[in-house]
């Protein structure tokens, strides 16, 4: 149960035969983790089933030729189907627009999270009323979130944002406001847009999180002390802020990566928006080219390995502190 | 100044383990100690309102009549009518959105009830009496969340095709139980964890059973935390659009893909539009808000509290 026994637990196991009473010591408590590993099992293979084989499918397909509509060419291709992948230009540009994407949505979700769990961590009246509301843009139905973007917001001629737009300019009596044609002017920036909006309320809370488990005591010193709140916050806060921030990137970057319901419904992938899930799913669903599909989504995966393996350090170095 | 409670939570990253703190004193700090600048507090609201203006347009403008609702400027305050969720419930275009509700209700909620079934069990194998190397076993779980679920795709679709399973309800099912159970896992294992070693040791000595322990000891302290981990996997289920859309068609077809029918323009549709928004968000904001005070530590799979 203490982070000692998880560090010997990443030990080699000792080389030189261990005398007899040692050795039934040993046998008993193999035959302890036996009985402890019963209810770990069924969840276990579950998992390996239905998570792993398919990936193992995919990397076999990534290496034939495919395509269902063309079924009698079905056949060994070699790299061909990853040469297509590094090859082809509409994938380089999805490759492209994934990584713009999440950096642009996970940054700016935090900047914006970190101003409002600032503004959250200070006392007011009404202060649950208010984080209710702002947590609401995540408990949007990811696909409603962005029909409520396209259609109800970003919609140019009955849009909330034009409509606004109009509004304001006619206050000052202009009838000649900005209409913005969003989804066709700005794709990207509309699709970065509702998801900034979605993730910024995640961002927050994880934030707040850590802003409340600040070290009181050194707070009210430094406070004593006569540190002014800049000083308490880039030298107190911030640093104390860092793992929940690399913390909300990294898991804000595992989803945002995968979007999808946002790329299809604002833009269905048209003008540049089209991510690597988008794409693959179009390889596969409108060309039928399961080979090209598969080895995209190995290529996926490999990139995502890398992302992965830094998300899982800093959940660990996290998990190693909180537990005992 | 008010009453400041020393609270031990100054551990430095390197020395975690060596002066490990009792969690039962890490508590929230009282906000108290910084003075209340009405500024603040106008600032807040003003934001949370911007950020809660979307969702609150979707619900006003799915209570307009569809002319009051596309206008521009837009008519805050047309008069309200239940048009826009007649035309959603099928009053006039025929199209009926039950079945598909049921579905989602269905896969979400079953899937649920299996991953809290097959998480406990590994939960408490990974806190209470952890097997060997439950470190490991932890971060292979996470890992596999890691792994892009459309990668995976491609062959899903060829089994269900193959074994005549595709648009059948328990291919989502299983596959959404797959996808939440890794997060349930990590989730109840923080929970678990927080059940206080002294008392599991107390009740063995006392002679306590595995059920009268599990029901005694463990279930008060974890409840909340069970509780919040079905709702969080209830919310995963509800929203997911990729396998559904794959994998389902014309009979098992869930929420979310029945909204994806609203994705191209047909007229004047916004109030039903908005209708169908907020009826199919209704149950994930219901669940988020019931979780509100655990979705935080569920959300970052227990590693922050």
């Amino acid at each position: 149960m203490t982070v000692g026994s998880a560090v010997r637990a990443s030990q080699p196991p000792s080389t030189p035969a261990p005398p007899a009473p040692v050795q039934k010591a040993e046998a008993r408590a193999r035959a302890t983790n036996r009985k402890r590993r019963l209810p770990l099992l069924p969840a276990l293979v579950f998992v390996i089933v239905v998570t792993q084989l398919p990936f193992v499918a995919t990397l076999v397909i990534s290496f034939m030729e495919w395509n269902a509509l063309y079924p009698d060419r079905r056949g060994f291709a070699g790299f061909a189907n990853y040469v297509e992948v590094f090859s082809d230009a509409r994938l380089r540009s999805s490759v492209f627009t994934t990584v713009l994407l999440t950096a642009t949505v996970v940054v700016v979700s935090l900047v914006l999270g970190l101003g409002l769990a600032l503004l959250l961590d200070r006392p007011f009246r009404g202060r649950a009323l208010v984080r209710t509301m702002l947590i609401a843009p995540f408990l949007v139905v990811p696909v409603a979130a962005a029909l409520l973007w396209k259609h109800a917001l970003l919609n140019p001629s009955y849009g909330l944002v034009n409509g606004t737009l109009n509004w304001v300019w006619g206050l000052f009596g202009s009838n000649d406001p900005p209409q913005v044609v969003w989804l066709t002017q700005f794709p990207l920036l509309s699709v970065e847009a509702s998801l900034i909006w979605q993730w910024t309320p995640f961002m927050m809370l994880i934030l707040l999180a850590g802003l409340q488990s600040r070290p009181l005591d050194v707070v009210e010193a430094a406070r004593m002390d006569g540190a002014t709140s800049w000083q308490i916050f880039r030298f107190i806060t911030f640093p104390h802020l860092r793992r929940y921030l690399e913390l909300g990137g990294l898991l804000g970057s595992i989803y945002v990566v995968q979007n999808f319901d946002a790329v299809f419904t604002l833009t269905s992938g048209a003008l540049g928006t089209a991510n690597v899930p988008y794409s693959i799913y179009q390889t596969f669903f409108n060309a039928r080219d399961y080979g090209l599909a598969s080895a995209t989504g190995v290529v996926a995966v490999v990139g995502t390995i890398v992302i992965a393996t830094f998300a899982l350090r800093v959940v660990s170095s996290l998990f190693q502190e909180e537990n005992r | 100044m008010s009453t400041s409670i020393s609270v031990p939570t100054s551990r430095d990253p390197g020395d975690a383990g060596v002066a490990p703190a009792p969690r039962t004193l890490r508590k929230r700090r009282s906000p108290s100690t910084e003075r209340r600048n009405p500024l603040v507090g106008l600032g807040a609201w003003v934001v949370g309102l911007f950020f809660a203006s979307p969702v609150l347009w979707m619900v006003l403008t799915s209570f307009h009549s569809e002319t009051d609702a596309a206008t521009n400027p837009p008519s805050v305050a047309a008069g309200l009518t239940l048009d826009g969720y007649r035309t959603f419930f099928g009053a006039t275009s025929g199209a009926n959105p039950w079945p598909p509700l049921i579905n989602s209700l269905t896969a979400s909620l079953v899937s649920t009830a299996l991953v809290i079934l097959l998480a406990l069990p590994a939960a408490y194998a990974l806190s209470i009496k952890p097997v060997r190397k439950w470190t490991d076993v932890l971060f292979f779980l996470l890992s596999t969340k890691m792994l892009p679920i459309v990668a995976g795709l491609l062959p899903l679709y060829l089994f269900a095709l193959n074994t005549g399973s595709l648009d059948q309800i328990w291919v989502l099912i299983v596959l959404y139980t797959s996808m939440n159970l890794p997060i349930a896992v990590w989730m109840m294992r923080s929970f678990l964890a927080e059940v206080p070693v002294e008392m599991l040791e107390a009740a063995a000595l006392d002679g306590a059973g595995l059920v009268t322990t599990l029901r005694r000891v463990v279930a008060p302290v974890a409840m909340p935390g069970i509780a919040a981990t079905a709702l969080i996997c209830f919310i995963f289920s509800w929203n997911e659009l990729l396998l559904a859309q794959t994998l389902t068609g014309v009979v098992a077809g869930t929420a979310p893909v029945f909204l994806t029918s609203f994705v191209t323009s047909q007229g004047l549709f916004l109030a039903q539009v908005c209708a169908a928004a907020t009826v199919i968000s209704l149950p994930v904001l219901a669940a988020g808000f019931a979780a509100q005070d655990k979705l935080v530590q569920g959300l970052s799979l227990g590693a922050v509290k």
